[in-house]
């Protein structure tokens, strides 16, 4: 067990280690700019005094690694600095809208992750019949679709009737229903385009092990094709599978942010949207890392996740 | 009813889809040589729509100003006139014609996917193999270097980037490139580690053979059929990435005409059940989802499994 | 194996079975009318090489055939009842209670993800034959049967922490949970060393005649399969060539087919006398290598003369394709050297000098993957050619139809063909061409035939010897095959754990008195005599 300890604790250190270096990397990046950050947020009228003021302002004079540490330092403690576009601290921004993206991701994935492993195993097992092939030929059209498509495509379908409201009212205090009904289009959008990722990675990663001389064997020893999927193959497919849900939650973070846009809905994607159309560097800055900072831990779980499934790593010679 | 009539006009689409796919099918048996058409007899129909339809973007694309009955940027009307004789899918926002700026916007949207990808083929297969091949530190800064990169998720990265240096197109192409660079390296990575540890690579190796002949020679070749399936999977979503940040008004810029921003521009209409902001949007739908079927084929037949 | 199965009732009884297998969309006959009797107790032993389509017949005797695969005519009747008619519940029922099987590559076959003993009470628990505390106790006594280490403990274990051999012996015993009548062993110790073989073929032959389990016992090894089996069927591409009792097959083979079998191991060509002058044109001396912190190869040293053929023998593991990977340069020793023709050579194959690198070639186990598949046979061949000895245009087209010629492929036919196109033996014919046509004076044989149907072989090592004498070669010769090193060899190197056990001429090392290690792989070689087994065992019982 102990070298089971030491692979976690490398796993983790990579992982912060990888954090360290993107935020280093988010940071960095506004130092290519031509001149400085300030000259291109208040562009080419700015007079040499309203630079200047924001140079100060935001420490610009003071040398990046300085900055760096005292950036990193106070995002740490929750503290993202001030809003460029109307002086706010980001932090407020950014609190209830990291909530409302969080309660949209859980809700979309709560529905496609059982949705999309069940299709996932069963055109697995029913291999190219034409359940397999119907699926697989949706599971495609709605990988190809773009999201903000799928999203009009059900706003006309199901909004127009009345059905379900097109713009997402959210707020904290709704209660539980009400928020799942106001928001079950946005979500709805999210799971048709992650469902059918998973459901034709999970189907790929079964098919793989399906070949296997093991599978054959039970086969082989008499055992239906039920339990030979569920005992055989399943085990053995968990740590593909993993990833896959991992890979797949994390694209829905990408996912959100058009979705929320389309259905007006105040989350951290579209604070992001806003924030870059008006070169609100420090607010892109504190979005971009949060989202980072929750893909590399999703990437972080599934990875220790799938060590934990394979007997290989657990015992050793 | 809404509700019913839509689910007829999709049930009505795939039979089209279906159609046309077979018609094309058979038409190429006829006329196409023995070898290929020998390949297309056993593609699947949606494959053979998928070609079709291919064909036609590449068409339309070709000839968008001998097509479309206007100028791409001229205004020709009332805003938002409804679709007539004159105006076959009416006219958008800002008075223009539709029909003119979805013909031109094969050649813009498109294209513009088309050259990203290419140049994130470019850098990302030829240092895919290079680490592959050579192997050491450069193999361990690559692949560190991307790691990092793939670390964080593509549209957060390209917004980050694009607030940085500004909404040009020159400047998105760059983006996306860099960013999908690092998903083809990975994959050419790994397809050229399985073909470096063949006895052939070794032979040529110990006979003396320099990395150019090594990369061009005896790797590529074998890599080509791998590459050519991701490079149009990479297209599929280079071209939804774009069409992604050109519909948050964040990629190619007005008034250049773009699918991803004519629907964001005319998006209002949707909320009084009007389709035509629909209709850009179906048209990336479409040719991504023909790519897919012709890529799907193609990765099917190469893996060898038999049916 | 005794005489008085014969009287036994029929257990299974194939009528005309013909088996279909498609490819590029075409259905092609792969199994064609092969009939086949197995009574109670009996054992049969299917031999053909590849492509004769045992274990295609082997899966149908359990009412199975593989994906892509499909039944066309005939019937299988397993104890009156037909597998073919049977509803899939009822074939599930028979199979792995009533017909076992055990695989090819134990270590592919066990799921990686469950335990030993988990695997072993599957099957009698599934088929309701004993509860799941009864089969646990049940393996530790077939484990223990088949002369497993720790049977108690070992059955705990995961499939990766057990030994390829000790596996096969435990999907033995899991085919015998059930007791069932009839085992399908589908070539169980192919995959295994020579020293491993003869522990796993006696276990196996101990527990069949305990239970007195009918079996079927497929391989491409004659010698092996006169070890286990009552009646030989001999089969070629999906018919039968003949069948009849072991000791009579043995004695005097009827088909012309089954004779050229035999031929093969009787081929030896005269040892040449031991050069005692002259230098060597390799020589390595005291050679010690590894990766990292393992030692792979200790304190080697061996020399090869012109025109002489050494033979490298060792286990896997042994480290004679490591020595071959020092040679060639691939490997920098971390001790000693290597000479060629009196020079010292550079430890790295990059510091080589062109000249150098073309002296020494090298042909592959593997032909399939020592040929570009991308390349047709032309560039193949024609590159060294071009690259070493400048050849252009009509004069590299020239030394390419030459060699072509040379290795007995019409240069007409196959000069533009891609290696897809050509069968395995003409594969590694190319793999020869290409080492001819750096002219060398030495070429490294790695395992050059072992991927090959004997009758194919036995072409190539002739092909060898050929162009040895006429190109005054000096070859080296790595194989874990004995009766290669007996056809082809003047001296023998044979190694154990990275070090040298024994050196010298053929024929002194085919003599007593010997290594250890030696008199166990020579004695462990299968012979073509039905009692070999019997005999060995009783000889080794006695010392």
């Amino acid at each position: 067990m102990a070298n089971i300890w030491r692979m976690l604790a490398q796993r983790l250190g990579l992982g912060l280690v990888t954090l360290f270096v993107i935020s280093l990397l988010i940071f960095g990046a506004a130092e290519l700019l031509p001149g400085d950050f300030a000259q291109a947020v208040l562009g080419q009228s700015a007079t040499e005094e309203t630079v200047a003021a924001i140079r100060a302002e935001y420490g610009l004079d003071r040398p990046f690694h300085t900055r760096y540490v005292d950036w990193l330092g106070s995002a740490l403690q929750g503290d993202f600095g001030q809003s460029l576009a109307n002086r706010k601290p980001v932090a407020d921004m950014i609190g209830d809208r990291l909530a409302n993206t969080l309660f949209l991701a859980l809700y979309a994935a709560a529905i496609a992750v059982p949705l999309s492993l069940m299709l996932g195993i069963l055109a697995a097992l029913f291999r190219n019949s034409i359940f397999d092939r119907s699926v697989n030929a949706l599971a495609l059209t709605s990988i190809s679709f773009p999201e903000f498509f799928v999203a009009y495509i059900l706003i006309l379908w199901l909004a127009q009737s009345g059905l379900f409201p097109s713009i997402s009212r959210f707020s904290v205090d709704l209660p539980l229903g009400q928020k799942l009904y106001n928001t079950f289009l946005p979500a709805l959008t999210l799971t048709l385009v992650v469902t059918a990722h998973m459901m034709r990675m999970t189907r790929a990663a079964i098919i793989n092990l399906l070949a296997s001389p093991y599978i054959e064997m039970a086969r082989l020893k008499g055992m239906p094709p039920f339990r030979v999927i569920t005992r055989h193959a399943l085990p053995n497919a968990l740590a593909p599978i993993i990833n896959v849900i991992a890979l797949n939650l994390a694209y829905l973070i990408t996912g959100v942010v058009v979705v929320e846009v389309v259905f007006v809905y105040p989350g951290l994607g579209q604070l992001m949207v806003d924030s870059v159309a008006k070169r609100d560097i420090p607010v892109v800055q504190a979005v971009a890392l949060i989202f980072a900072a929750a893909y590399v831990l999703l990437n972080l779980t599934a990875d220790v996740l799938s060590t934990l499934t394979n007997p290989r790593l657990m015992h050793r010679r | 009813m809404q509700f019913l009539i839509t689910t007829f006009w999709i049930v009505f689409f795939v039979a089209a889809a279906l159609c046309l796919g077979w018609l094309f099918r058979t038409m190429i048996i006829r006329l196409a040589p023995t070898n290929f058409a020998a390949s297309m007899r056993r593609a699947p129909l949606t494959a053979s729509f998928g070609m079709l339809v291919i064909l036609l973007y590449i068409f339309v694309a070709l000839f968008a100003p001998v097509l479309a009955p206007f100028g791409e940027r001229e205004i020709v009307g009332g805003e938002f006139l409804p679709w007539s004789s004159e105006h076959l899918l009416g006219t958008d926002n800002l008075g223009r014609d539709m029909l003119t700026r979805m013909i031109y916007g094969a050649r813009n949207t498109v294209g513009i996917a088309l050259a990203t990808t290419a140049l994130a083929f470019v850098v990302g297969a030829l240092l895919g193999l290079l680490a592959a091949t050579v192997g050491g530190w450069l193999d361990q800064v690559l692949g560190r270097t991307v790691d990092v990169l793939m670390a964080i998720p593509a549209l957060i990265f390209s917004l980050l980037l694009l607030t940085i240096f500004g909404t040009s197109v020159t400047t998105l192409i760059l983006v996306i490139a860099l960013i999908d660079s690092t998903r083809v390296f990975r994959l050419a990575r790994s397809v050229a580690i399985g073909i470096v540890v063949m006895d052939y690579i070794e032979a040529a190796k110990l006979r003396g053979e320099g990395l150019w002949y090594l990369i061009t020679r005896e790797i590529l070749p074998n890599a080509m059929a791998p590459l050519v399936a991701e490079f149009g999977l990479r297209f599929c979503f280079v071209f939804l990435a774009i069409s992604a940040l050109s519909f948050l008004g964040l990629g190619i810029q007005p008034p250049t005409a773009d699918w991803g921003s004519m629907v964001r521009e005319n998006a209002t209409l949707i909320t009084f059940g009007d389709i035509t902001p629909l209709l850009p949007a179906g048209a990336i739908a479409l040719l991504t989802v023909a790519v897919n079927f012709v890529v799907d084929w193609k990765l099917h037949e190469a893996s060898g499994l038999k049916e | 194996m005794g005489t008085q199965s014969k009287d036994n009732p029929v257990l299974l009884r194939i009528r005309d079975l013909r088996i279909e297998g498609s490819s590029e969309d075409q259905w092609t006959e792969i199994v064609r009318g092969v009939n086949l009797t197995l009574r109670k107790g009996e054992v049969l032993g299917l031999i053909g090489e590849s492509g004769a389509g045992k274990s295609t017949i082997g899966l149908a005797c359990m009412g199975f055939v593989r994906d892509g695969c499909r039944f066309s005519d005939g019937s299988i009747e397993f104890d009156g009842i037909d597998l073919r008619k049977a509803s899939r519940a009822e074939a599930r029922a028979l199979r792995g209670k009533r017909i076992a099987y055990v695989a090819q590559s134990a270590a592919a076959s066990f799921n990686p993800a469950h335990r030993l003993i988990d695997q072993y009470s599957e099957g009698p628990v599934f088929h309701g034959v004993m509860s799941r505390g009864e089969a646990e106790s049940d393996a530790v006594e077939l484990y223990r049967r088949m002369q497993l280490p720790n049977p108690n403990e070992i059955g705990f274990r995961y499939p990766h922490q057990v030994s390829g051999g000790q596996l096969q012996r435990a999907m033995t015993a899991m085919a015998m949970s059930c007791r069932p009548d009839l085992i399908i062993f589908d070539e169980p110790t192919t995959a295994l060393d020579v020293t491993t073989q003869i522990e796993v073929l006696s276990a196996i032959r101990d527990i069949i005649r305990q239970f007195g389990t009918a079996a079927i016992y497929i391989s491409h090894d004659l010698a092996v399969v006169a070890q286990m089996a009552d009646r030989i069927k001999v089969l070629l591409r999906g018919e039968e060539v003949e069948e009849a009792d072991t000791y009579a097959m043995l004695a005097q083979p009827r088909e012309d087919y089954t004779k050229s079998l035999w031929a093969v191991r009787s081929h030896a060509r005269p040892e040449q006398p031991p050069v005692t002058d002259g230098t060597p044109i390799v020589s390595v001396r005291n050679v010690t290598a590894g990766y990292g912190q393992t030692i792979i190869l200790q304190d080697v040293g061996f020399d090869i003369h012109p025109r002489r053929t050494v033979a490298v023998v060792g286990e896997s593991g042994s480290g004679k394709s490591t020595a071959a990977r020092v040679i060639t340069g691939l490997l920098p020793p971390s001790d000693g050297e290597v000479f060629f023709d009196g020079g010292l050579l550079p430890p790295d194959y990059r510091k080589r000098s062109r000249d150098q690198l073309r002296q020494i070639q090298m042909i592959y186990q593997m032909a399939d993957t020592a040929l570009n598949p991308k390349l047709r046979i032309r560039d193949l061949i024609g590159r060294p050619a071009q690259m070493y000895l400048g050849l252009k245009g009509r004069a590299l087209d020239d030394r390419v139809r030459a060699l072509l010629s040379l290795i007995e492929l019409e240069p007409e036919e196959y000069l533009d063909r891609l290696p897809s196109e050509l069968s395995g033996g003409q594969k590694q014919r190319i793999g020869i061409a290409r080492a001819l046509a750096a002219e060398p004076k030495f070429i490294i044989c790695d395992e050059v035939t072992s991927a090959l149907d004997q009758i194919v072989a036995e072409g190539i090592l002739q092909l060898l010897e050929r162009l040895q004498s006429e190109f005054d070669l000096g070859y080296m010769f790595i194989t874990h095959d004995l009766s290669t090193v007996r056809a082809i060899a003047d001296e023998v190197v044979v190694m154990k754990e990275g070090r040298v056990v024994e050196q010298g001429p053929k024929t002194e090392m085919f003599q007593p008195p010997h290594d250890p290690y030696t008199e166990l792989l020579l004695s462990s070689v299968a012979e073509m005599d039905p009692d070999w087994l019997t005999n060995l065992l009783a000889q080794r019982a006695a010392t």
